[in-house]
């Protein structure tokens, strides 16, 4: 379903030149799977889904992203989004002055306006937003409110994850969703994404420091990302292999 | 006295970031004429203002003790537009203005406000946003006066401005002239870009960079009209500013 091979990237610095963050990452996540990157600071983690999402300032120097069939690289990123690529901010951005609702709705309708559907009418959209702000226990009068501005971190978390049950997507890429949240959070997060994208033609890259979401969102596929590659992969168990050994001894162990 | 004897130029302050070239070829009545009107004791009126086409309008009001005076004014003309509004305000009087600037090319299109409290118990507000991209400038000069005996006035003004490109450009020069000792006066201005971060978001979940910013300008916007009583009225305020951005060549 996603397929990246041999990806390289760098950021650009404030002098014009750039710093290389990925060098050579090569994944493969088919349709049905969960698929966690786990790694230590510093890793490229974060720059591998601002790559995916076509974020400014980051330039891809070599390899290349498949999406269902399709150069991932080559697409706008509204273009992505509506090929039904979801990316699960870090830091959901605020954008003042616009309600959730209508940001939303403009979303929804432009994904569907660009795969020539027909757009949501108010009182469906209003019901679709209902349904999903329910299954994450987000008080619906918070959607009607400015996008994230005065969400606590664990709000803004779980509004994304209403905007991805919202917006459907194909495959989500999902980039430390679980920092931030208490335990509750976490428990309700992690069913979210599970009754939002655990489906035989939806696919999740599970970006995450830690064991505790996988806990929930149960993984079938772990890698680890060091230094701008992928180092290792292997089951569920080298997440709580990592948890229990450290990144450095797995590692060491890969390199061997 | 001869006609250029009296007609403003851009070293008048009140005219510094003027149309040079409009002034010049300007009919001498309508840089100087104002059109009086009084809001009588204790009443309300609320006027609108849409420039869609070059000129100077200026209008001094006095508003009676009690009396409420709110202007809404878009101003999308397309070489240069001025709207000029002098206010005086007795005992408890009240000015409500909110405006917006919005175009591009060479246009120029600006406010000019004079709040004069003449009176003790005197409030007033004032929201100004110019949305400018191209070559065009959009500018807006209040100026506050609280004579000596107007104790407790209590008088805002804030200013922003949005350039969606460089080239564009945003004047605003507040004056307050204060000769009582117990009043409040505030005032703000800033001047930016479109938000990045924001931007990237609203295409992350696929919305395009022209409805995104459409949604980010009737965002930057939506303050200067929070204010109008009428919601069709304001809804159609806004709407006509958000055409301006449909023939942007951005």
């Amino acid at each position: 379903m996603l397929k990246i091979d041999n990806l390289s990237a760098e950021i650009a610095n404030e002098d014009g030149n750039g710093k290389a963050i990925l060098k050579g990452l090569s994944l493969e996540v088919k349709a049905g799977e969960v698929h966690a990157i786990m790694g230590p600071n510093g890793a490229g983690k974060s720059t591998l889904s601002y790559v995916l999402g076509g974020r400014p300032g980051y330039e891809v120097t070599g390899g290349s992203v498949s999406f269902n069939g399709a150069d991932l690289l080559d697409l706008e990123p509204h273009e992505r989004a509506a090929a039904g690529l979801f990316l699960g901010f870090q830091y959901p951005v605020e954008i003042p002055g616009v309600s959730n609702v209508q940001f939303l709705r403009e979303a929804l309708n432009s994904q569907r306006k660009a795969r020539g559907e027909e757009p949501l009418s108010g009182g469906d959209f209003l019901k679709l937003a209902r349904e999903k702000a329910a299954l994450l226990k987000l008080d619906m009068e918070m959607l009607k409110r400015h996008v994230n501005v005065g969400f606590s971190g664990g709000e803004k978390k779980r509004a994304e994850m209403v905007q991805m049950g919202i917006l459907d997507p194909k495959f989500a890429v999902l980039d430390e969703t679980d920092s931030g949240l208490d335990i509750d959070a976490l428990r309700i997060v992690g069913e979210g994404i599970n009754t939002i994208m655990r489906a035989e033609d939806k696919g999740v890259l599970l970006i995450t420091h830690y064991q505790r979401l996988l806990d929930y969102v149960k993984p079938d596929r772990v890698s680890v990302l060091a230094d701008g590659r992928i180092v290792a992969t292997g089951g569920p168990e080298l997440a709580l292999r990592l948890e229990e050994e450290g990144y450095d001894a797995v590692m060491a162990e890969a390199a061997a | 006295m001869t006609q250029t004897a009296i007609l403003p130029t851009n070293k008048d302050e009140a005219w510094r970031y003027a149309d040079a070239d409009y002034l010049k070829r300007a009919d001498v009545n309508e840089l100087t004429v104002w059109r009086e009107s009084i809001v009588p004791e204790g009443q309300t009126i609320c006027e609108t203002t849409h420039l869609a086409t070059s000129g100077v309008t200026r209008l001094r009001v006095h508003v009676e003790a009690g009396g409420r005076y709110e202007h809404f004014a878009l101003n999308c003309a397309g070489a240069y537009a001025r709207l000029e509004i002098e206010v005086t305000l007795d005992e408890g009087a009240h000015f409500e203005f909110g405006a917006v600037t919005i175009g591009g090319g060479d246009t120029t299109q600006e406010f000019v406000t004079r709040t004069i409290h003449a009176q003790p118990h005197g409030t007033s507000n004032q929201v100004v946003r110019a949305v400018q991209w191209g070559k065009s400038s959009g500018n807006f000069l209040g100026r506050i006066e609280v004579v000596k005996d107007a104790q407790k006035t209590d008088a805002g003004m804030n200013f922003r401005a949005l350039l969606l490109e460089r080239g564009a450009s945003a004047n605003t020069k507040p004056e307050l002239e204060i000769f009582a000792d117990d009043v409040l006066c505030a005032h703000g201005a800033a001047i930016g870009q479109m938000d990045e971060a924001a931007a990237y978001y609203m295409a992350a979940r696929g919305i395009p960079p022209e409805v995104a910013r459409k949604l980010m300008v009737q965002a930057f916007i939506g303050d200067a009209f929070a204010a109008m009583a009428n919601a069709d009225e304001r809804d159609a305020m806004m709407e006509q500013a958000l055409t301006q951005l449909e023939g942007a060549d951005l």
